[in-house]
């Protein structure tokens, strides 16, 4: 049953791959598709199964093959909630996401690559999912990164893309290495790399200072895959590949493979305070930094990526308060909300022709309602009105992180806000403002099955916050927290909160009453007084222009390692390999070859020279002989 | 039972037999010629598969073992035979010359290319087999002369000069190596009273340490020229840029791994006090070379000197496995032996692929290649990324394991030699991009012509062991496991028996 899970995306890619450019382009679109909804299916008659079971039942373990006997790590397989959650929505918003991509891409020459990259993405983040051992789960956190790559340049013939998509895997890289480092920690540690293994070993007292950085080590793996402050640099350019693509990959799915590993790994992280504590601060930072990176772009994809980064950053902050299931529970609410995000702005694109910057969009309600409206839905689920689901899941870890610390809370609230302004700006800008000329014709709405897509996608975004709703409304709904309930086998332990007092209320009102004021003054700021825009974009012009450079980090980047390398590289070249080593192996030649010439007189054919040469040596003898007798 | 105790001496001179029934053909069969080659190499691979079957991996012994008396005066033996060590450098050697062969595309003189790698094979074979030091010697060096040829004749503009300083340059390690055998043979006849030149006679001696410090340097020079690890490395840049493509394949793929072949073989367990006090400096070598070559490989205009360069920084990455001599690190180390083999072979082979097209090797002239040849840029792709040890390839489980090993014996060894997971990606993707990627700069460019079948059908196996060897690597290390255990166990007493077979 596991393996089917994972059989068929595999199939489509082999099929796609190297059939697809004979196959016509339905057969192409429909087989991608279908191999990932049979996924579904597959996933979700596992779920209705998982529920009919008592809760100590649900977990499948499958053992494949040995792989690296040496090492005793095996190819094997555990599907437990946890990992039964992800693959519902790799699947479930994956399968939606390929759907769309058979309109998107449908006039692409090479629709089957990019059907069969798509497959292979899935396969390779089910196997990140599904696999038991961290050596194995490697396969699959190196696969998504190449599809990633092979994604990010699929239009390779532009030479940016290309570039964006080396860049990608070599940030990413940076962080892999971290995880190899920890793996090799783990194995001499612990001996074995087998996660159900690792779970029930015991850590003795001295081991700790090791395991603090392990968690750490692989935390940095995880700021790679999940773009977190230092190496969530390569996100925003990875917006290159096509929109489908950002939405599957850079939205829903592989960036937050990073939080799933931490909640995998929860074990670890709960015995070591401060690699918890590190977590939750690179996460509420980055949420922070990264929204106020978004506040003033101008491409729709890179407010959308920044956004991406901003959100992985509260998930983190949840997790790394050890509120588990309510980092898993804004994984999956983000995973509705910003795969439809990114879909309608790819709607947008797609009528406009390609076009991406916001400031030539505006009045765009009118010509593209549909997009419109669950454009609005996404915005409202991103920024927590309820009772949309990005209401539900950010609620909780706000009121975790409160429990936690009190500083956490503000900060949280600060980042819901500022992705209030930067949500709502992109929405006014876009759909609402002036219409500038040249957009006005051949506008066309979503067709059907990119419309399907965008409603389903819409629906989640609305209801998906019912999976977890708060105890605190429990009444209210008459519904229990079905998710933490779910979740509750996976995570051991989790931080302990009460429920339902008179604080969590309070908090939650002062949130959505701050969100709701925010968002009506950005609405209206760039809506319908575009003279406070302006006139705050001049009284702020400093930080405007820090803002829309985004801290000029990438040229830091560039300016303290990329250069470096390169005419280090150079330099390297030129001096030592040419200009010492072969420089001294061919004065060593020249040597050889001047003593062969120099001494080329002896050898001059006079036979009277020969026999002088002949006495001195025979006299030198002698001499030496009478020496040491002497 | 006596077929195989032939079987080795059968695999070293059936090559050589081919290459003198080619040179005794008239000039009028000149269109056979390669088939005929190629049938040789191939019954040399059937035989080669004959001998991994009938291998007993549950044993350390010598297995195969052969031993006739040639110059009794002086304890000279023709003695052969292999374990695990040796086994899979056989086949790999075995696997990849019907490949070249089939590949080649030399116009001219091809009876004397074939009968070269003929003669090449049968050298390598014999260097790999050989347990006498003498019998080693003369293969060893009987390697450089068909490969001066192959560059001298078949290769580029400035071929004179690189065939010269690769054959200076390891005759000058081989010398040194030759003193030190000799030196070996008047200890034993010292401390015995007869003369031998049997390696197994040797593992017995006692050298004091002074002597062996110096008779290891005399080995690991010739070793390490052969690596080759840096600063003995700029022969090779020089040889692969001017070797015409199967002598690249060959080079890299096989007798760079003869270096490594010559520690695990002789250096190591021959003079165990010696290498242990050598080991930092040696580590040293390695690591600076792994980081070295990476670099170096960044700064490259040409592809093939790209690859050369990727080549040294993986030979460093394979003699730090070997140095740290634990079952992990020996384990990785020989396994990246073969992966090595296979994935740069095959990047050599592309790389005259597009060499046999557009006649030139800079990468600046090159570039969109992707959009014109999409098959060859795929396993172009395949290719680099099992060699920057994408998971599920080869190059992974070889670098893992040499990592780990490193980790083991020190982990700051493994966190240097890790920045080649990094760099690695740096260079190869770098170059993926320059010469795949982007808009076709280049009018030559956009009528480049996609792979033939002959081409692809030459890939195609070295693919499918990509993959294999990376999901699926319990057999290979099954075969070698037990060796390279006693190896790391008992290198400091090593003692090699002949393997009896079990009736």
């Amino acid at each position: 049953m596991l393996s089917t899970l994972l059989l068929f995306p595999l199939l489509g890619f082999l099929v796609n791959g190297l059939l697809g450019r004979r196959l016509p382009k339905v057969a192409v679109s429909s087989i991608g598709c279908a191999s990932v909804f049979i996924s579904f299916a597959t996933a979700f008659y596992l779920l209705i199964d998982f529920l009919q079971s008592p809760e100590g039942w649900r977990e499948i373990t499958v053992t494949l093959f040995q792989w690296i006997p040496l090492l005793g790590v095996d190819v094997s397989l555990k599907l437990d909630s946890l990992s039964l959650l992800l693959v519902l929505v790799v699947t479930g918003v994956g399968f939606l996401i390929h759907l769309y991509s058979a309109h998107y891409m449908g006039d692409d020459p090479s629709l089957a690559r990019y059907f069969s990259y798509l497959n292979l993405f899935t396969f390779a983040m089910l196997l990140l999912v599904l696999a038991n051992n961290l050596l194995f789960l490697f396969i699959g956190w190196e696969g998504v990164g190449l599809c990633s790559y092979l994604l990010i340049g699929f239009w390779f013939e532009d030479a940016e893309k290309a570039q964006a998509g080396k860049k990608a895997f070599l940030v990413n890289r940076i962080g892999d290495l971290a995880f190899l480092i920890a793996l090799f920690l783990i194995f001499t540690t612990f001996g074995t790399l087998n996660i159900s293994s690792l779970k029930i070993s015991e850590v003795s007292p001295d081991q700790l200072q090791t395991l603090t950085l392990i968690t750490l080590l692989l935390f940095i793996g995880a700021c790679g895959k999940s773009a977190q402050i230092p190496l969530y640099v390569w996100l925003p350019d990875a917006m290159a590949g096509p929109t489908p693509v950002s939405a599957l990959i850079h939205a829903a799915t592989m960036v937050t493979a990073g939080i799933y590993m931490v909640a995998r790994l929860h074990f670890w992280y709960l015995l070591t305070p401060f690699s918890m504590t590190v977590v939750a601060t690179v996460g509420i930072v980055t949420a922070l930094f990264s929204a106020s990176m978004a506040f003033f772009q101008n491409d729709i994809k890179k407010v959308l990526a920044y956004s991406t980064i901003s959100q992985l950053g509260t998930m983190f902050l949840a997790v790394g308060i050890g509120a588990f299931s309510a980092g898993i529970f804004h994984l999956i609410t983000h995973a509705f909300f910003k795969a439809l995000l990114f879909l309608a702005a790819g709607s947008v694109i797609h009528a406009l022709h390609g076009e991406q910057d916001i400031q030539k969009m505006g009045n765009l309600k009118s010509k593209l309602p549909l997009t419109h409206i669950v454009f609005l839905f996404g915005v409202l689920a991103i920024i927590g009105i309820p009772p949309f689901s990005g209401f539900f899941s950010k609620d909780e870890i706000l009121w975790f992180a409160f429990n936690k610390n009190p500083l956490f809370w503000i900060l949280g609230l600060l980042g819901a806000l500022m992705t209030t302004f930067y949500m709502v700006r992109l929405f006014a800008l876009v759909f609402y403002g002036f219409a500038q000329k040249e957009n006005k014709e051949h506008l066309h709405e979503a067709p059907p099955l990119m419309a399907l897509s965008l409603i389903l996608l819409a629906l989640l975004s609305l209801g998906g916050g019912l999976i977890g709703v708060p105890h605190s409304l429990y009444a209210f709904f008459n519904m229990y927290n079905f998710l933490e309930h779910f979740l509750n086998p996976v995570f051991v332990s989790q931080l302990e909160v009460t429920h339902g007092g008179l604080n969590e209320y309070s908090l939650m009102i002062i949130t959505v009453v701050l969100t709701i004021a925010t968002a009506l003054w950005t609405f209206l700021t760039f809506h319908k007084y575009q003279e406070w825009a302006e006139h705050l974009r001049i009284k702020c012009s400093k930080i405007h222009t820090l803002l829309s450079n985004k801290y000029y980090i990438d040229e830091f980047y560039t300016w303290a390692f990329v250069l470096p390398v390169k005419k280090g590289s150079e330099v390297l070249l030129k001096f030592l390999d040419k200009g010492t080593i072969d420089g001294s192996l061919h004065g060593l030649g020249k040597v050889a070859t001047l003593s062969g010439t120099g001494l080329k007189f002896l050898q001059n054919g006079n036979i009277q020279s020969y026999a002088l040469g002949l006495v001195i040596g025979t006299l030198g003898i002698l001499l030496y002989i009478w020496s040491t007798l002497a | 039972m006596s077929f195989e105790n032939h079987l080795l001496t059968l695999l070293i001179f059936l090559p050589l037999c081919g290459a003198l029934l080619l040179c005794f053909l008239p000039k009028s069969l000149e269109s056979k010629f390669q088939s005929l080659a190629l049938l040789f190499s191939l019954l040399e691979f059937i035989l080669s598969l004959f001998l991994l079957r009938t291998f007993d991996s549950s044993s350390h012994l010598l297995q195969f073992a052969q031993k006739v008396l040639w110059i009794p005066s002086l304890g000279i033996s023709f003695f052969v035979g292999i374990d695990g060590m040796s086994l899979w450098l056989i086949l790999l050697t075995t696997f990849l010359t019907p490949l070249v062969i089939f590949s080649s595309t030399v116009g001219q003189h091809i009876k004397g290319y074939m009968a070269c790698f003929l003669i090449l094979e049968t050298a390598m074979i014999g260097t790999f087999v050989s347990l006498d030091l003498f019998l080693f010697y003369i293969f060893w060096e009987l390697m450089l002369v068909p490969m001066y040829f192959i560059i001298g004749i078949w290769g580029n503009q400035n071929r004179i000069y690189a065939t010269l300083k690769f054959f200076i340059y390891t005759l000058a390690g081989g010398v040194c190596m030759l003193l030190a055998i000799l030196f070996l043979v008047v200890l034993h006849y010292d401390q015995f009273g007869t003369f031998s030149t049997s390696l197994l006679d040797m593992y017995s001696l006692d050298i004091p340490f002074h002597p062996q410090a110096l008779l290891f340097l005399a080995f690991a020079l010739a070793f390490l020229i052969k690596i080759p690890s840096i600063p003995f490395h700029t022969w090779l840049p020089d040889a692969h840029v001017e070797a015409p493509t199967g002598g690249s394949v060959i080079l890299a793929g096989v007798l760079l791994k003869m270096g490594i072949y010559g520690f695990l073989r002789f250096a190591i367990p021959l003079f165990p006090n010696a290498l242990h006090f050598f080991t930092p400096f040696l580590v040293t070598l390695a690591l600076a070379g792994v980081i070295y070559g990476a670099f170096l490989a960044l700064a490259q205009k040409d592809l093939k000197k790209l690859v050369a360069y990727s080549s040294i920084s993986h030979m460093g990455l394979i003699l730090l496995g070997l140095l740290v001599l634990n079952s992990h690190g020996l384990s990785g180390s020989v396994f990246q032996m073969l992966s090595h083999g296979l994935s740069t072979g095959a990047l050599f082979l592309m790389v005259g692929m597009i060499y046999d097209r557009r006649h030139t090797k800079e990468i600046a002239l090159l570039g969109g290649l992707t959009k014109v040849m999409p098959v060859f840029s795929v396993f172009f792709l395949i290719i680099t990324l099992a060699s920057i040890a994408l998971p599920s390839t080869n190059g992974f489980i070889g670098e893992f394991l040499i990592l780990i090993g490193a980790f083991e014996k020190n982990p700051l060894y493994a966190i240097l030699g890790g920045t080649s997971v990094v760099l690695g990606a740096y260079y190869m993707l770098w170059m993926i991009q320059r010469v795949l990627f982007g808009p076709i700069q280049h009018e030559e460019n956009k009528v480049l012509q996609d792979l033939s079948w002959k081409e692809i059908a030459t890939l195609i196996p070295i693919v499918i062991f990509i993959f294999w060897m990376g999901l699926y690597p319990k057999p290979f290390f099954q075969k070698m496991e037990k060796s390279l255990d006693y190896l790391a166990a008992h290198y400091e007493r090593y003692d090699l028996g002949i393997y009896e077979k079990k009736q």
